[in-house]
């Protein structure tokens, strides 16, 4: 029962870390709990189809498909991110004032929700998928002791959960004039981290060249197995033992995503919404 | 335009073609089987310095996730599936392995010279 707590635990944590920046993320933005509940359920049901084809997964690609698989799945979830960050660039700061002035929804009805629903299915479905192949190989062969797989399965949820919602409530207590700098930092760093992780996959693929199979080693300062080295791992990218191209990864998607930032928040001409094309039809 | 569609298989053939004998080139296989959750043989000895692949088999009906921190992998195989898994240039060692879903049984070493 331990044993499957821990293991539902690891696979739990980054899909709650990840949803809980992303609740923060948008906060007073209008259904965003259905957004997010149903990205997450999205995740799940691709999950299990994902675990059901497994097999074919793993040999597709002359046997690396799982990996192509993950970095795929990462990569999107990377320029989701991204996007994300860049729209708010651009609207962070009215979706700020309205926040502390309506205090409730914002009429956010252009706010790419989907996007940030579709990163939350996105970690979901890659973590859930171990989970289901899991939990299905552990009811396969204790039969006797499902009792004992759910608790244990449940113990794993609840700590992942808890977690998460340890962060989120962190989140929430930061003033609204300075939270959406605060999660856009953070959704920045989980891009980067996700991004070079993805990289990670294609070295293992042998599609990408590791360019150094590994540039540090701290996994006795702080190991990728236990809990701190797995929440940094999510929320920061944090590797003990990175592969060059997998640094060099995550420094080019934070410069990359930085610099559309700059850009869209600087120049007024790229707006796309059309309530700033009416005020500006000169430029017609 | 029919040309160019007409030539996506031929490209792809190619492509498939080109896969294998460059992988069979580049490295040695090296075949472990996964039984009663168990790895067979529990220590791999493989020669350092160079790329080389692993083929897991999987002889148990339920899934198994290959996993080592050593190694940096994670994968998971199938209930009487396989896996690939391509890894080194290792420098020489003892690298350490195991099976997540039953970590207390399945485990092995990678001995690379």
């Amino acid at each position: 029962m331990l044993a499957t707590a821990i293991i539902v635990f690891r696979e739990v944590l980054e899909a709650a870390l990840v949803m809980s920046i992303v609740l923060a993320a948008t906060r007073g933005v209008l259904h965003r709990g259905l957004w997010v509940s149903g990205g997450a359920l999205a995740g799940l049901l691709g999950a299990a189809i994902v675990a059901w084809f497994a097999e074919a997964i793993a040999e597709a690609a002359s046997g690396v498909g799982q990996e192509v698989f993950n970095a795929a799945v990462l990569f999107t979830a990377v320029i989701m991110l991204g996007w994300h960050n860049v729209w708010m660039s651009r609207h962070g700061r009215e979706l700020a004032s309205s926040l502390k002035h309506v205090g409730a929804a914002v009429r956010g009805g252009t706010s790419p929700m989907y996007v940030l629903a579709a990163v939350v299915g996105m970690a979901v479905l890659r973590e859930g998928s171990e989970l289901v192949l899991f939990l299905y190989g552990v009811a396969a062969t204790a039969s006797g002791n499902t009792g004992g797989m759910l608790g244990g399965a449940l113990i794993g949820v609840g700590a992942g959960a808890a977690i998460g919602t340890t962060l989120y409530l962190g989140l929430l207590r930061i003033p609204s004039s300075r939270l959406f700098a605060v999660t856009g930092w953070m959704i920045l760093l989980l891009a980067a981290g996700m991004a070079g992780q993805g990289a990670a996959f294609l070295v293992q693929a042998d599609i990408l060249p590791a360019l150094g199979q590994t540039l540090w080693d701290t996994s006795a300062l702080i190991a990728d197995e236990g809990v701190l080295g797995r929440v940094l791992h999510t929320l920061v990218g944090y590797t003990a033992r990175p592969y060059g191209i997998q640094v060099l990864v995550y420094l080019a998607t934070l410069g990359v995503i930085l610099a559309l930032m700059k850009i869209v928040d600087r120049n007024p001409g790229a707006r796309l919404l059309p309530a700033a094309r009416a005020t500006s039809p000169a430029s017609r | 335009m029919k040309r160019l569609l007409a030539s996506i298989p031929l490209m792809l053939v190619a492509l498939g073609a080109g896969l294998p004998a460059t992988e069979a080139a580049a490295s040695d296989t090296f075949t472990i089987s996964i039984k009663d959750h168990r790895f067979d043989p529990a220590q791999v000895e493989v020669p350092a310095g160079k790329k080389i692949k692993l083929l897991v088999k999987n002889l148990d009906p339920t899934p198994e996730e290959f996993e080592s921190h050593e190694l940096k992998r994670e994968k998971i195989i199938a209930g009487n599936g396989k896996a690939t898994i391509i890894i080194g240039p290792l420098k020489p060692g003892t690298y350490k392995f195991v099976g997540e879903y039953h970590e207390s049984t399945a485990q092995g070493q990678i001995i690379a010279k």
